[in-house]
Order: structure tokens, then C-alpha cells, then sequence
């Protein structure tokens, strides 16, 4: 199997499937990787740099690099917040955070003091312990991830497959049923969550070459 | 369970992509772009690719690669960054946070620094604010001198610093280092295998994880890496020399009981 490689776009065909994704850019690092990702299975990805520009999406990706209260004062700052609520929470578009945008989610952050998250998965973002010394913060590589809902983002990919991490803290939903993937460094974790059009992803699929891509095609696929 | 690492390390001079030896000697061995899609193929777990150009001349030479002549290197990074569905380190140069800004703007995903990060160690702290820890990789070139004690170098090595490189390595964490590059300056290009004293050193001396480079002429090397206490391990010259660089060196560790991704 060869991975998916300078695949060139054809935008006539792409549109005409109307798989788009608008990704939010507020000033949180890298988007053009999750943007080339999208690119490479057939979507449209566009890029959002106002809040207004949310309006006509079809999807809303939220990636996102960074610590947890400088996140939330940029998605507050660019008045995303309440365009977000309304796009995602009020008309229900699907919707996908990667890791930091994965986090955000939550009630609260405890990364440099406590921050008030969007809320819309009740629970905490908390650094990760490491009992044994041999584990080593942050996490950062491959690691595996058990699909507990096999469904939406994982349709097809098996029980488990090996993505790619880089964070030091997690969100620890009150509700587990919304977890949808679980990792284990040292103790087990929210790899992802699923809660009706909210998925969100700890690792980053744009980075976990065929796994991460066949992830992103099924939520180009959602809702379409 | 987190697989150890195994990392292509790409240096690139004035452009061009070089193999080096010692930190003294570079050989220009291909062009840049056309490297990262064949690893990218190859399915390796991340890449970092280090600008170790003196100058600000780059030129890719020649016109026979049928690619867009890139002659910056922040433009090779965007070219580089399309086609890498895999994590990305861009290193060298890197002086200030704006710095680093203008290469995670450009695709990539983690920034090293090495020199500027010894001369100005807050620049370390204020790199890992504005982009958090993950983020921020401090390189370390590490010397072994003939009474045995080791010293870290910048400029390329042609600067002493009076520093160990495990107190350096320690001190860098504490200032917000999220992963140590480690080379040896002196196995660099050898093929004799890594400083495995150094890795231990220095990852005894810190929390965070070390990537270990330098020396690398046999994948049975890349286990004694891992079995210094590196949870990477990369390698330069290997990868240009060898087919299948990627599948050899995951069998060699898989076969000495690491846990990698195949």
C-alpha cells in the first residue's frame, strides 16, 4: 500500500461531491497541515479567518497547538465563541477538534491556572501522570488507540490503529460514554470523543499519515 | 503502548540536501523536496530536516529535477510541508520567536534551536509560551574531548560553550524544552554508533524525551539508543545510503524487542 502522495486536487469533481471543511483559523499554529490533509482525500478545505465566514460552512475543523488559556482568549478575542455555539451547537454541523481544539471542549483547563473552556463536554483538561519514570511528558509519538465506538471517524479502520501524539495534558470527560477512542501512556485516556456531531481527536490525524487520512475522509463524509 | 521512534534527520546547505561528516565535511547527495516524498512513502514516523547553511545564498543548482527552483529555505519548508503527513521539525538558523513563527506558519510542526537557544536561554521559555512546550526541541552538539569530559558546541561546532551537555540539557527543560536533538559531533558521519554514554547522561539527567543522532553505520545500532534511554532515535547519512532505510532499521529494532510502528 502507497500512502496518498501530491494527490492533485480537481476541484471541479471535489465541488460537485460538496465535500467541504472550513477550518477555523484564529491564530493557534498550523493549519495548512490539516488543510493539505483534507486536500489529499478529495475535500475542499477552506480556511476561515472571521468568525462570519463560519456561516456557509458545511463542517468546522478547530486545530489548534498551544496552551489551553491562550487558546480560549484567541476563540474569545475573534468573537468565535459565540459563532461557534451557534453553527455547531445550534444548527448541529458536524464538527472536529484536534488535540488543543480537542481540549477546549471541556468545562475547564488546568494548564498555567484554571481557564474556562467552551463547555460543551462537561469535564477537566488536566496534565497526565506518569507513575513510572521511564514514561516521559510530554507524550509525544505513535501510540495506539482502541476504537470504542467504531462508527464516524473510525468506519473501517478495524478495532485499533497507531496515531500520532504530542501533548502533555487530557481531557477527562465526567460522562465516559462520549469516549470514543482510548490510549494508554502509563493510564488510559480520551484518545477522542464522539457526542452526536461533536468528535474530537488528542492525536493529530493531519500527522498520522494513512491512519490519520482515512479519519479525516470519514468526517468529510459526515453529515454530506 | 508509545512505540520508540525512528527518525530520518535531513541537513540542508545553501539549498541542497548534504551528507556530513564531522560537522566539517558536506557532500551535496540530492535535492530536498524530492527526499521528503520518498520517505513520506516509506511511511516513516517524522522527519526533521536541520538548515545548517552559513550563508543566505540557495540555490538548488540544477534545472534537471523537473520541480520549481526553490531558493529559500522557508519556501522548501512549504513545498516540504505539503506533501508530510507526518510531523516535522525544522531546525537552524532560528534566532528569534518571530523565527519561529514564520516556520509554523510554513508547515511546521515542532521548531529546534540550538546556538541562539545557549546564547539567549529565554528565548527557549518564550518560543514554548507562544507555542507551547511540544513544540520546542532544543539541539544540543555535544564534543568529547581526549581527557573523556564532553562540552557542548554551537555555531556548527566551532563555538565552545564550557557547558556539559547534560547540565544544558536539564536547564533547557526547565526552561521549557519539550524534547532534546542530541548529536555528537565527533561520531557524526562515522558509523560507529551513537555516544551511548552521552545519551545516558543526558537522559538521566532530564524528564522529557531524547532524540538521539550521530553515528549510525548499522541499524543494530538504533537499539543501544533506545537501550541508553533515548525514546528516539534518528540518523543523517543512513537514510541517502541504504534502500529501504525505514523497513531495515524497524526490523532491527522490532528483532531486539522494541516496540515500534510497522
Amino acid at each position: 500500500m502507497r500512502l496518498l502522495v501530491g494527490l492533485p486536487l480537481n476541484r471541479k469533481i471535489v465541488m460537485k461531491s460538496g465535500t467541504t471543511v472550513t477550518i477555523v483559523d484564529c491564530g493557534m499554529g498550523n493549519l495548512q497541515s490539516v488543510a493539505n490533509a483534507f486536500e489529499a482525500v478529495g475535500a475542499l478545505a477552506c480556511i476561515a479567518r472571521t468568525p462570519e465566514e463560519l456561516s456557509a460552512a458545511e463542517r468546522i475543523v478547530l486545530p489548534g497547538v498551544g496552551a489551553f488559556g491562550h487558546g480560549m482568549t484567541k476563540l474569545r478575542e475573534g468573537g468565535w465563541v459565540r459563532k461557534l455555539e451557534d453553527e455547531v451547537r445550534g444548527k448541529g454541523k458536524p464538527f472536529l477538534g484536534i488535540c488543543l481544539g480537542m481540549q477546549l471542549l471541556a468545562s475547564v483547563g488546568t494548564e498555567h491556572g484554571q481557564h474556562e473552556g467552551l463547555n460543551w463536554i462537561t469535564g477537566e483538561v488536566r496534565r497526565m501522570v506518569c507513575v513510572e519514570p521511564s514514561l516521559r511528558l510530554p507524550h509525544i509519538g505513535w501510540n495506539d488507540v482502541r476504537f470504542v465506538h467504531s462508527d464516524g471517524l473510525y468506519e473501517g479502520l478495524g478495532e485499533s490503529q497507531v496515531f500520532y501524539f504530542v501533548h502533555s495534558y487530557a481531557l477527562n470527560p465526567d460522562d465516559g460514554s462520549v469516549v470514543s477512542g482510548v490510549c494508554n501512556y502509563g493510564t488510559e485516556f480520551a484518545a477522542s470523543i464522539q457526542k452526536d456531531n461533536l468528535y474530537a481527536t488528542q492525536f493529530h490525524p493531519e500527522k498520522s499519515h494513512r491512519a490519520g487520512l482515512a479519519v479525516l475522509k470519514n468526517f468529510a463524509r459526515l453529515g454530506g | 503502548m508509545l512505540k520508540k521512534r525512528l527518525i530520518p534527520v535531513l541537513l540542508l546547505q545553501n539549498g541542497l540536501l548534504v551528507r556530513s561528516e564531522l560537522f566539517k565535511i558536506h557532500q551535496v547527495i540530492g535535492n530536498p523536496i524530492h527526499e521528503v516524498s520518498r520517505l513520506n512513502e516509506w511511511n516513516v514516523d517524522e522527519l526533521v530536516y536541520l538548515d545548517i547553511s552559513l550563508t543566505d545564498e540557495y540555490d538548488l543548482r540544477r534545472e534537471d529535477h523537473k520541480i520549481r527552483n526553490l531558493t529559500h529555505p522557508l519556501d522548501i519548508l512549504a513545498a516540504v510541508s505539503k506533501t508530510c503527513f507526518m510531523p516535522l521539525t525544522w531546525g537552524g538558523r532560528i534566532r528569534s520567536v518571530e523565527d519561529m513563527r514564520l516556520r509554523f506558519s510554513r508547515g511546521a510542526d515542532k521548531v529546534t534551536i540550538n546556538s541562539e537557544g545557549v546564547r539567549t536561554p529565554q528565548l527557549i521559555t518564550d518560543g514554548a509560551k507562544a507555542f507551547g512546550v511540544q513544540a520546542i526541541v532544543v539541539s544540543i552538539d555535544a564534543v568529547r574531548h581526549p581527557d573523556g569530559t564532553r562540552e557542548v558546541r554551537i555555531d556548527g561546532a566551532r563555538t565552545p560553550t564550557g557547558l556539559k551537555p547534560e547540565e544544558w540539557a536539564r536547564q533547557a527543560e526547565d526552561r521549557g524544552a519539550g524534547e532534546i536533538l542530541l548529536q555528537s559531533i565527533d561520531r557524526d558521519g562515522t558509523g560507529q554508533g551513537y555516544d551511548l554514554d552521552l545519551i545516558h547522561a543526558v537522559a538521566s539527567a532530564t524528564t522529557i524525551p531524547i532524540i538521539a543522532c550521530s553515528g549510525v553505520g548499522r541499524y543494530e545500532q538504533y537499539a543501544e539508543g533506545i537501550r541508553a534511554g533515548a525514546s528516539a532515535v534518528a540518523a543523517a547519512n543512513i537514510w541517502h545510503f541504504k534502500e529501504l532505510a525505514d523497513r531495515g532499521g524497524k526490523r532491527a529494532l522490532s528483532k531486539a524487542g522494541i516496540d515500534v510502528r510497522v
